[in-house]
């Protein structure tokens, strides 16, 4: 039996009174694209942010190739290969787009303790920025103030930039959330390449999306995991199609 | 590219005032802009981390009062050389700016400003109560520092080149040090500091080394400062200057660092005109500042056609 | 040093605190509600303590004074708001900062003009003059015994128009989430206006009681402004009740700390570096102070935010 990649046990984390994430298991395997969906409330989010590192859980563990990160910050858990998108999209708006990457490079390239050359000179780091633009598609906008690229165009920018990370897992959280159908199909066929490369959780809405792109899908409901298994066992779920009436429905 | 250029004619005026104050037989004038490029120095290292790392600090001129201090105290107790005294300036700068920074970082938005308010005005005060050391009203300077006869400060042309020199000095290193990688992450957890942290980035260590590189710049202006007034009072860390010197940067333009030097100039012989019309020339002053935040945010750089990169 | 003394400066202190109280109310409000940073704030006190001591000199009447001191504070309180903050509610803390600050320096200029750069002495008023006595055998000077009764009848009106009034029921909402508050259709002009007069109101009321044992003179109110800050920072923004226990403890800290802090020293030190060091530390204690509750509590004692 293999280790899992991502290994969480018991996370639990309350607001107040209100329990939003209750004992969640979850092994994710190398390799894997593991979907997290639900209904609205059932504490996706609570669950990401405990994963990346901005929520503390209250109890629990979680554990990173067999590496306990639960205390960990932010940027430690980055630095430990972890790497993620925001819900909404969050980048370096003053920026250009190749800028943006290139930072993500630098903060993997060692300490930036260094006050004299042009970080934009830098071809340590300008180089595979440019790859990793390349790979998302936007290459022909690497000079464009990332604040002014299109919604879409930002999303993608921040899958480069996660890229650029080289991370041993990859969260993302609703990446196709906002966009119009012509651009989430290209975003969705855009993270099927990924699929083989990286290990990913995904929080989604969009069920093409999941369908499409998981291979396990765990499904959360009021705080708790009901159900994990392939889109094929889920579908076939009663409690899950219990829990998604009035919902999206799940397609056929 | 005209940026530039205006810039470079800014600084060779900036270098032929001593002679023409000479040729016009009004000496006063060297004085007048050496004091000026020492603000500008002041108002430099504040734009490092106000303009380009976000860090609203108003009690920035604390530290031309250590600075200040620092040489005055030296030369009170016989220690006149210039090489031992201004390291030493920028060396308490940097310990007391590691210790606010430390403390006051952990903080941010309005609780920061608060904070660095509140400790700047707890060196005035302690300076104030340093009876031995002129208390309240300050004492004079002993001596101007000495350069074992590498350069004479007590002349006014070379002082004034010297104050030149190191305001080049400052501008070149800041500008190098806002587009080296470290800049970069400084400008990156302003822009957006989740998103520096959630790439990897530790701001705050690298906050904090900002913080107190440029209150070690500014520590060397205050030891510029005490030999130029040949004067030391707490006045110098009141925080009516940090508020000055923060006007100074808007003023000329936040985040452009040659903009710190304009606002200066401007701010300066602004009020030196102004006091020459009447003594209550704050009530003037204080109407110019607001308007300015109102209506001309960014200062006067921001006046100048815009570039076509939206860079540096 | 015997009892007598301490007792008398623990309730100087317990004086000071409830002037503190009175300004770091309105300012947090402000703060928590509007997020405006507002440096003006001091301006107020002056102008309260302005109006007070010459409109007392000149009607004799201490209530005529104080009537004008809060009627002038609340209308340059008004006038402050609709011609310059409206614009900077928008705008962010370093705007705030600046264009409050160019106000300061328009405020103590007037000052300056009108009644000269020399401090003014209030006379207490004659039926506050004297001594009470606390307990047998200590007395305390009347007017300063005043201005505590004042200022904790004032901490009780607000603890009961917070707690127990629409308007504090808005007012504590807004100070928690004020989108929220907006969005669920209050009319946030008239609010702001509110709380900013109310913050208007109580400086007018510190400064004007102020006068006589303060001088009055130009950059009084950034003297004791940034003491506020300390206050506040201490207490937690937006909360009448780390306002309350935040200008106490500072007030306390700090009068007790110049009162004993040198006799303390000399205790262990030389007289020489006990007089030295002793006025050197005992202005720096409430900064300390605010050092030590930031590292343990960096949201302040009793923030309005959870």
């Amino acid at each position: 039996m293999t280790e899992a990649l991502l290994e969480v046990r018991g996370l639990t984390r309350s607001f107040g009174g209100l329990i939003a994430t209750s004992e969640i298991n979850l092994d994710v395997m190398a390799g894997e694209t593991h979907a997290i969906i639900g209904p609205n409330g059932a504490g996706k989010t609570t669950l990401i942010g405990q994963l990346a590192g901005d929520l503390r859980p209250d109890a629990g563990t979680i554990r990173l190739e067999g590496e306990d990160v639960t205390g960990l910050s932010v940027s430690a858990r980055s630095a430990r290969g972890m790497a993620r998108s925001f819900q909404i999209t969050s980048i370096f708006p003053d920026f250009g787009a190749l800028d943006n990457v290139a930072l993500a490079v630098q903060a993997h390239a060692g300490h930036s303790f260094r006050f004299w050359r042009p970080a934009r000179a830098d071809i340590s780091l300008r180089v595979p920025a440019h790859e990793f633009l390349e790979v998302v598609g936007l290459a022909g906008r690497a000079d464009v103030l990332a604040g002014t690229l299109a919604h879409g165009e930002q999303r993608q920018l921040e899958i480069a930039m996660a890229l650029a990370t080289r991370p041993r897992l990859l969260l993302l959280d609703e990446p196709v959330a906002g966009m119009g159908s012509e651009e989430s199909h290209r975003m969705i066929r855009f993270l099927s390449t990924l699929k083989t490369r990286q290990t990913i959780v995904l929080v989604e809405h969009d069920m093409d999306a999941v369908f499409t792109l998981a291979d396990r899908i765990s499904v959360m409901v009021s705080g708790r995991i009901i159900a994990t298994g392939t889109p094929a066992e889920i579908r076939a779920n009663a409690r899950v199609r219990d829990a998604y009436l009035g919902e999206a429905s799940l397609p056929c | 590219m005209a940026r530039r250029l205006l810039v470079v004619l800014g600084f060779v005026g900036l270098g032929l005032v001593p002679l023409v104050a000479e040729a016009l037989h009004q000496p006063f004038y060297i004085d007048l802009f050496r004091r000026i490029m020492i603000f500008a120095m002041a108002a430099l290292s504040l734009d490092l981390i106000l303009g380009y790392g976000g860090m609203v600090s108003f009690g920035h001129a604390a530290y031309l009062g250590i600075g200040a201090y620092a040489v005055g105290i030296l030369a009170a107790h016989g220690i006149e050389s210039g090489f031992i005294q201004w390291p030493l300036a920028m060396f308490a700068s940097m310990l007391i700016a590691l210790v606010i920074g430390a403390i006051s970082l952990r903080t941010s938005g309005v609780y920061f400003i608060m904070i660095t308010l509140a400790f700047s005005q707890m060196l005035y005060y302690l300076g104030i109560s340093l009876e031995t050391y002129g208390g309240d009203d300050g004492m004079p300077l002993r001596a101007r520092s000495r350069f074992a006869g590498l350069v004479d400060l007590s002349d006014a042309h070379s002082f004034y080149y010297v104050v030149l020199g190191l305001l080049v000095l400052f501008l070149v290193v800041s500008h190098r040090l806002v587009n080296a990688r470290f800049g970069m992450v400084i400008r990156a957890a302003r822009s957006n500091e989740a998103r520096a942290q959630a790439i990897g980035f530790a701001p705050f260590r690298y906050k904090l080394t900002a913080f107190v590189i440029a209150g070690s710049m500014c520590g060397l202006a205050g030891a510029l400062l005490a030999n130029q007034t040949e004067y030391l009072t707490p006045e110098f860390m009141h925080w009516t200057r940090s508020g000055e010197i923060l006007f100074m940067v808007i003023l000329g333009g936040i985040g452009t660092l040659v903009g710190s030097v304009a606002g200066a100039v401007v701010l300066l012989l602004l009020e030196q005109v102004l006091s020459s019309w009447t003594e209550h020339w704050q009530i003037v002053l204080g109407p110019i500042l607001i308007l300015v935040v109102l209506f001309a945010r960014r200062g006067l750089v921001g006046l100048l056609p815009a570039e076509g990169r939206p860079r540096d | 040093m015997n009892a007598v003394l301490v007792l008398e400066q623990f309730l100087n202190g317990v004086q000071f605190g409830v002037t503190l109280f009175l300004l770091a109310a309105g300012l947090t409000l402000v703060f928590g509600i509007m997020n405006l940073v507002n440096l003006a704030h001091g301006a107020l006190y002056m102008v309260g303590a302005y109006v007070a001591t010459s409109v007392f000199r000149w009607s004799e009447s201490f209530l005529v004074a104080m009537v004008a001191a809060l009627a002038a504070s609340l209308v340059v309180g008004m006038i402050v708001e609709i011609v310059t903050l409206r614009t900077l509610y928008e705008r962010d803390h370093l705007d705030q900062v600046l264009a409050t600050f160019g106000l300061i320096l328009v405020f103590n200029e007037l000052v300056s003009i009108v009644w000269g750069r020399a401090a003014l002495y209030a006379n207490v008023p004659t039926f506050l003059a004297g001594h009470v006595s606390i307990l047998p055998g200590v007395p305390y000077p009347t007017y300063r015994a005043f201005v505590i009764v004042i200022g904790l009848a004032v901490a009780i009106l607000l603890h009961l128009l917070v707690g127990r009034t629409r308007l504090g029921m808005l007012i504590r909402a807004g100070a928690s989430n004020r989108t929220m508050v907006a969005a669920l259709g209050v009319n946030i002009r008239l609010l702001y206006t509110c709380v900013f007069g109310i913050g208007a109101g109580l400086a007018g009321l510190a400064g004007l009681m102020a006068g006589p044992i303060y001088a009055v003179q130009p950059g009084m109110g950034e003297q004791i402004l940034i003491q506020v800050f300390v206050v506040i920072v201490v207490g937690g923004i937006g909360s009448i009740r780390g306002a309350l226990v935040g200008a106490l403890l500072v007030g306390m800290v700090d009068t007790l700390g110049r009162a004993f802090l040198r006799p303390m020293l000399s205790l262990m030190l030389s007289p020489s570096a006990a007089d030295s060091a002793g006025p050197a530390l005992a202005s720096m204690l409430i900064y300390v102070l605010m050092a030590a509750v930031l590292f343990l509590r960096p949201q302040g004692l009793f923030p309005a935010r959870g």
